[in-house]
């Protein structure tokens, strides 16, 4: 007997009990489901639910790869600055990888063990299918939060984010925010000195610091973050290439810019992500940040102003810096917390473009405002997509009284 | 029941739990949200609404047949104006400390719904003795909320009750910080207070279905 009829006969026989949503969800996970819709269905497509949420987590896998080795490479190259001189050569090695392989991984079975148990327990609860929306989640949170998370805080954050994020709404598909965004946002504003800083984003760096605090005779480890060195007004030590290709210290999956580009191409070209959106967002940030250098050339803000660091970065490093382009592609095509219009797409995007630059520059704070701006915008897509129909409705509106009179 | 009839203490225990003001009316949302981030302004807010509540609801009663209709919201303002301008010189004079923390909130309590509603809802057509017992049960409900939330925010936000601390030293390390626990920084702001008053309403809800509104 085959694995996929021993699943059938487990399903068969929990039919119509209280686990039954749980034991179809490991069959419908694995294989196609034996049934298909018999009524009521008035659009048959081939892709379904599941077949978007892998075509996603295929276009997320790089960028978690590279995350691992980006983990190793930071937390060596901290140690011997020397490696940073040939970050190519010193990139891709079994250190590196083991390394990151130690760290990160923890952060996924966590994430995922912690987030598909509410969802079965919900499921078992309410009695309704366990739904796939977790998949894409589960594989987004280590992407987005720094290395050295404490893995209980990142349960915590789980657990708030599926239940207060999603679950209360009525499951995936009826949250307003993405869920993934609200662990993070969860993640920030309760342990804050975990999510920002010059320590968390390296391996080992909050380790090293608590040792030196105890006495031993250490070198201190430091990861700034590109945004984090021009918000204090000091010099970056990375290359715009660096940067474009990755090895510089960030979130886990954010940092490469090469293959979150490729991701979007891969979401673009099988229309699971909306080129509306990405465009869009990123238009809006080039927007931003073309007026702030306009505020620096015109001379409104002098050298020693605080926000002067990051209003003069050139508008088109905005995009390789931080997790703006992460952002557009990852979190904010989500289609469940986007926009529906098409019109409304693009205003929806360049005003996460936009804030998200806005919130950059100005929260002295956290000098990172993707996240916040696309919970932001959230919660106001589906006022955009009111006026953008109710504009529709008057112009046609207005036709047929033209035509009729 | 020797003292109160049944009708009586219906008036005092419904709204404790099935007609609770903040999770089932939904009103007096803006102080909870406030002030409840820890437990010790909670509990002098909920016994300054108690008092409020209680003595102003008699007044007005006893003023119901004599207050002209058309007037009647002016009235009422300055029944609990004065009320909260006693109560803030009483915490100005002997806890001066927490009037500070509380700062306009106290004052503000002018504005809380819950006060005028009772005052419109209750007081205006029904006898002292019934209005003073729906007084003191809706705010006594209010309240009750109010502790609730400032319980759990003070716990998992600060680490403390009542100031001491519950969960050991953060700063040394002691207790369940030993093993890497850390306060929820969260806790301490107001949404999250918005978010414990939903999960109290979601756990009434579920323990009696018939809260539940049809939609």
């Amino acid at each position: 007997m085959g694995l996929k009829q021993k699943l059938h006969t487990l399903k068969m026989k929990y039919k119509g009990t209280k686990m039954a949503p749980a034991f179809n969800a490991l069959h419908t996970f694995l294989y196609l489901p034996n049934e298909t819709t018999h009524s009521g269905s008035h659009v048959r497509v081939a892709d379904d639910l599941k077949r978007t949420m892998n075509i996603v987590i295929m276009a997320l896998v790089p960028c978690l790869i590279f995350g691992i080795f980006n983990t190793g490479y930071q937390h060596y190259a901290a140690i011997d600055e020397a490696l940073r001189a040939a970050p190519l050569a010193n990139f891709f090695t079994w250190d590196n990888f083991i390394m990151g392989c130690w760290t990160v991984l923890p952060l996924v079975i966590v994430s995922y063990g912690v987030g598909l148990a509410v969802e079965f327990l919900f499921a078992v609860i309410k009695g309704h299918e366990v739904e796939e929306g977790y998949l894409v989640t589960g594989m987004l949170v280590p992407l987005i939060v720094p290395i050295d998370i404490p893995l209980w805080m990142l349960a915590v954050a789980v657990i708030f984010g599926v239940v207060i994020g999603k679950e209360v709404f009525g499951g995936t598909g009826m949250n307003i925010l993405n869920p993934a965004l609200t662990i993070r946002a969860f993640l920030f504003f309760a342990y804050p000195t975990w999510m920002s800083g010059d320590k968390v984003w390296v391996h080992g760096a909050v380790e090293r610091q608590q040792e030196i605090a105890a006495g031993a005779n250490v070198d201190a480890i430091s990861g700034e973050t590109i945004l984090g060195s021009y918000a204090q007004n000091s010099s970056v030590v990375y290359d715009y290439w660096d940067m474009f290709w990755g090895f510089i210290p960030g979130s886990v999956g954010e940092t490469s810019k090469v293959l979150i580009i490729i991701g979007a191409l891969f979401l673009i070209f099988t229309k699971i992500g909306s080129w509306r959106i990405i465009f869009s967002t990123l238009i809006g940030a080039l927007t931003m940040g073309l007026i702030f250098n306009g505020v620096v050339d015109a001379g409104w803000i002098g050298e020693s102003s605080k926000f002067y660091g990051l209003m003069s970065v050139p508008f088109w490093q905005h995009l390789i810096i931080g997790s703006i382009l992460f952002g557009a592609v990852y979190m904010a095509t989500d289609p469940v917390t986007a926009s529906q219009t098409n019109k409304g797409k693009w205003i929806y995007g360049f005003l996460i473009g936009f804030i998200s630059i806005m919130i950059r520059v100005f929260n002295p704070a956290y000098p990172e405002g993707v996240f916040l701006a696309i919970l932001l915008m959230n919660v106001f897509a589906p006022t955009i997509d009111h006026y953008v129909l109710q504009g529709n409705i008057k112009r046609r509106m207005k036709r047929l009284k033209v035509k009729t009179a | 029941m020797g003292l109160l009839s049944k009708k009586d203490s219906k008036l005092i225990l419904d709204p404790l739990a099935d007609d609770n003001p903040i999770t089932i009316q939904v009103l007096g949302i803006c102080s909870a949200l406030a002030i409840t981030a820890q437990l010790k302004p909670s509990i002098v807010m909920a016994v300054s609404v108690i008092f409020v509540l209680g003595v102003g609801n008699v007044v007005i009663s006893l003023m119901r047949n004599i207050i002209p209709s058309k007037i009647r919201i002016i009235v009422q303002l300055i029944v609990v104006a004065t009320l909260v301008i006693i109560v803030d010189q009483v915490l100005k004079a002997f806890a001066y400390e927490l009037s500070k923390e509380l700062s306009v909130f106290i004052g503000l309590i002018i504005t809380n719904c819950i006060i005028m509603g009772r005052f419109e809802a209750f007081a205006l057509g029904n006898g002292p003795w019934r209005s003073f017992l729906d007084g003191i049960g809706n705010a006594a409900g209010y309240g009750l909320i109010l502790i609730i939330v400032g319980f759990f925010r003070e716990l998992l936000g600060s680490g403390t009750l009542f100031g001491f601390q519950v969960m050991g030293d953060p700063v040394e390390k002691t207790g369940l910080y030993a093993i890497g626990y850390e306060n929820n920084g969260f806790m301490v702001l107001p949404p999250m207070a918005l978010i414990v008053v939903g999960l109290i309403i979601w756990v009434q809800r579920s323990r009696n279905k018939e809260l539940i509104e049809e939609n």
